[in-house]
């Protein structure tokens, strides 16, 4: 295994895409924050909205970032080939996995933190006066290592890795669309239980819990079951099929 | 066959047999019908036996309108005036409890408004507000009955004096709001088939607000003091859990110095017939009636309050309003949408990450001529496809709504036509806009998601989180702006609404916001093309 995490992290960190990358998920993340927080323009702490996580919304930008760095560790091998040179050298495909799944958690946390800690510090020096709750902060973090996690996971399982972005983004955005279209109040709700994205991004709720439809952990919990279903339906995939 | 034809027909052979994305657009356009038929709304009219259908109220001008209000009246048969001075209006919010008054149509603004109103445990009854558009003055109507032509000179809880008429007009006198200190005198004249409002500070300096004609008023009209309060509407939230809170309102204005000159009975005998009674009416209102003075109000020559509830203006769909327009049957396309941006992208970087550019760009050298193929084939493919699912989606889903019993603002063929083709043509541009990112970019799952975050993230964050102003703004510049196309809902002033994307109001008009995405598409498929041309495959 520790030669399996140490060739994982060498292919990563050589490979051309991944420090770009990892700065456009900072910029994206930061930058659309700021953007929002800047067209908000309400009274200082008088708007009547969750600044928080008003001051968080680049994540929903930011995860598609770190799902094309997740998906890329895993789909760019299948696009070149190279998985089948990295499956001769370690046959055990899901050692092979599970170090990636380790790296994958690791870089995206690592950029993950000053995406976070940069959203909510522009946040405040734009809509100054509001309280930074620390659960939506290491919450927003953990939630992208998930994504990360659900990107390879499905990258795994598709092997191609452009279909693969539009399933993670598409399993992202739709349900929230969905839930905005249907109009019965439970049935809604169940959707937003159930969206990876919007049951995930409960964490980031600070002011009225119970106005969201689910729990800030029980929602990152939710989001979990999706990274783990995705990773093993991957792992099975690729211990079964032909690479 | 010419030398573009080949191309043509070369590029939809690529496209059709590849079988994933043949079953990725027709898979979308079904989930697109899909949720547009999707059964999830609930409303009331028709269920509640005969008479509970929501027929649609036209007015003169043939639009949809509301016509309910608090109505102290007496026939008026010829020319006259009718004046009155307004010392008081004040509004309150009436707190819709689980056995209060039904919701007019089951929208579901009033379902989230009912859920968003429990956690906070409101005291039961009412409580004071300011409504901006609450009314109280003068008006003169051509019946009792709903929908007929009138016009009123009025006081508003926020927007000061106003003349207003035949329901979408709607004129500004003096602002300010009205007290007993600074009360104001109102005036209604009518000569022949014109009305005249002024308004006055003190009954004596009279100022005209307006002065309109009235095709076809009746020889005699029902003249007399109204009020009336519309629906209130406000965001709560602003986040993923957002929804809308509002509920009724009900306002009471207080009249004195009421004085009727009829033109009519006093060029007869005066004194030898009886002056018409006054009676007291709620228009267009069910439940139970406010006060509404009866009898002799100008022999009484006191003070009395009139308190009505609901609204005589245009109906908007939307939280303030009722039902809810055409658009939510489309409600789908952002599936499509997304699907139609994937699949185009991976028609361009398909060949690069297989090498088979060099092959194709061998066979057909004039590379121009290649990507105006490809882009003539996507953009084919979304529209065919996207008309079809629409076309659908829009005829059998207000058959689901109205089953439903859920109340379908009306719109007319051609607006329908439009948000049916706008639709196709919106998908058919983003295609060609996907395609030239997949070009430009090359690499397959970089440009795919370039691609999603420029064409369906603002519509999501628009939609969802963002609140208005930035979600406005958005739906300006991005690509998104071309959901414009899907708008059939006017805009008001004079209607309190909450006008957001969400409810289907969109910033721009219905062709600006597709120029905007048409003008985001040229640019890349310019640059693509330059691009292609410039580097080596």
């Amino acid at each position: 295994m520790r030669s399996a995490l140490h060739a994982e992290w060498t292919k990563l960190r050589t490979s051309p895409g991944t420090l770009g990358l990892a700065l456009a998920v900072i910029v994206s993340t930061v930058g659309s924050s700021a953007a929002v927080a800047a067209a908000t323009g309400c009274a200082p702490g008088g708007c009547g909205q969750d600044l928080t996580r008003l001051s968080l919304t680049g994540v929903q930008v930011g995860q598609a970032v770190v799902a094309v760095l997740a998906v890329l560790v895993i789909g760019d091998e299948y696009s070149t080939g190279m998985v089948r040179v990295t499956l001769t050298a370690l046959p055990r495909r899901t050692t092979v996995l599970a170090a990636k799944a380790v790296v994958v958690a690791g870089v995206v946390a690592v950029t993950a933190v000053p995406a976070v800690l940069g959203s909510l510090t522009v946040g405040w020096f734009i809509l100054p006066g509001h309280e930074v709750v620390p659960r939506a902060a290491v919450g927003s973090v953990l939630y992208l290592v998930l994504i990360g996690l659900l990107g390879l996971g499905t990258a795994t399982a598709a092997r191609n890795p452009a279909a693969a972005s539009g399933i993670v983004l598409g399993l992202l955005y739709v349900f929230p669309i969905i839930a905005q279209v249907v109009t019965d109040p439970g049935w809604r709700r169940h959707l937003q239980q159930a969206g990876p994205m919007s049951a995930g991004l409960a964490v980031q709720a600070t002011g009225d819990v119970d106005a969201v439809p689910i729990g800030p952990w029980q929602g990152l919990g939710v989001l979990t079951l999706w990274a783990l279903a995705a990773l093993l339906t991957g792992g099975l995939l690729l211990a079964r099929h032909d690479a | 066959m010419n030398a573009f034809g080949q191309v043509l027909r070369a590029e939809f052979t690529k496209f059709r047999t590849v079988r994933g994305w043949v079953v990725a657009a027709v898979a979308a356009a079904g989930a697109t019908i899909l949720l547009g038929l999707l059964p999830g709304m609930q409303g009331s009219c028709g269920r509640n036996g005969p008479g509970s259908e929501c027929a649609p109220t036209l007015g003169p001008g043939g639009e949809v309108v509301v016509d309910s209000f608090a109505f102290a009246h007496r026939p008026l048969t010829g020319d006259g005036s009718i004046t009155v001075r307004v010392t008081s209006l004040t509004s309150r919010l009436l707190d819709p409890g689980p056995d209060g008054p039904p919701p007019d149509d089951g929208s579901p603004h009033e379902a989230s408004a009912r859920e968003a109103a429990t956690p906070g445990a409101s005291p039961r009854g009412s409580r004071p507000a300011v409504v901006p558009w609450s009314k109280a003055g003068l008006i003169l109507k051509a019946g009792t009955a709903q929908s007929s032509s009138y016009a009123a000179v009025l006081v508003t809880g926020g927007h000061g004096v106003r003349m207003q008429y035949d329901y979408t007009h709607d004129r500004a006198g003096t602002p300010g709001t009205v007290s007993t200190d600074s009360p104001r005198w109102l005036r209604l004249t009518r000569t022949g088939d014109t009305v005249a409002g002024a308004e006055s500070p003190d009954g004596t300096t009279w100022t005209t607000v307006g002065s309109v004609r009235l095709a076809g008023l009746p020889p005699t009209v029902e003249a007399g003091l109204f009020t009336t309060s519309p629906q209130h509407a406000e965001r709560v939230g602003g986040s993923l859990g957002a929804g809308t809170t509002g509920g009724p309102t009900e306002a009471t204005g207080t009249f004195d110095h009421l004085l009727v000159r009829d033109e009519a009975r006093s060029a007869g005998a005066p004194g030898q017939v009886a002056r018409p009674a006054w009676e007291g009416e709620n228009v267009g209102m069910p439940g139970p009636a406010p006060q509404v003075p009866g009898g002799d109000l100008e022999r009484a020559g006191g003070v009395f309050t009139v308190t009505g509830s609901g609204d005589i203006a245009p109906a908007v769909a939307g939280a303030a309003g009722i039902g809810v327009s055409l658009a939510r049957t489309l409600a789908g396309t952002f599936v499509m949408l997304l699907v139609v941006t994937v699949v185009s992208t991976g028609f361009i970087t398909a060949e690069y990450r297989c090498g088979l550019i060099r092959t194709t760009l061998t066979a057909s050298p004039r590379r121009g001529r290649l990507l105006a193929a490809k882009a003539v084939v996507v953009g084919a493919v979304a529209f065919v496809t996207g008309l079809v699912a629409a076309a659908v989606a829009v005829v059998l889903g207000q058959r689901v709504l109205r089953g439903n019993g859920v109340y379908v603002h009306p719109a007319t063929t051609p607006t329908e036509l439009r948000v049916i083709v706008g639709t196709a043509a919106l998908l058919a541009v983003a295609a060609v806009l996907a395609l030239g990112l997949g070009t430009l970019l090359r690499r397959g799952v970089t440009a795919v998601a370039t691609a999603v975050a420029v064409i369906v993230l603002p519509y999501l964050l628009a939609m969802t989180v963002l609140p208005d102003g930035a979600a406005r703004w958005l739906l300006r510049v991005s690509p998104a702006a071309a959901f414009a196309l899907q708008q059939t809902a006017t805009q008001y002033p004079q209607v309190a609404n909450l006008y957001t994307p969400a409810n289907g109001y969109f910033p721009l008009a219905p062709w600006a916001g597709f120029g905007v995405l048409a003008g985001w598409a040229a640019l890349a498929l310019g640059t693509a093309a330059v691009l292609l041309r410039r580097r080596s495959a």
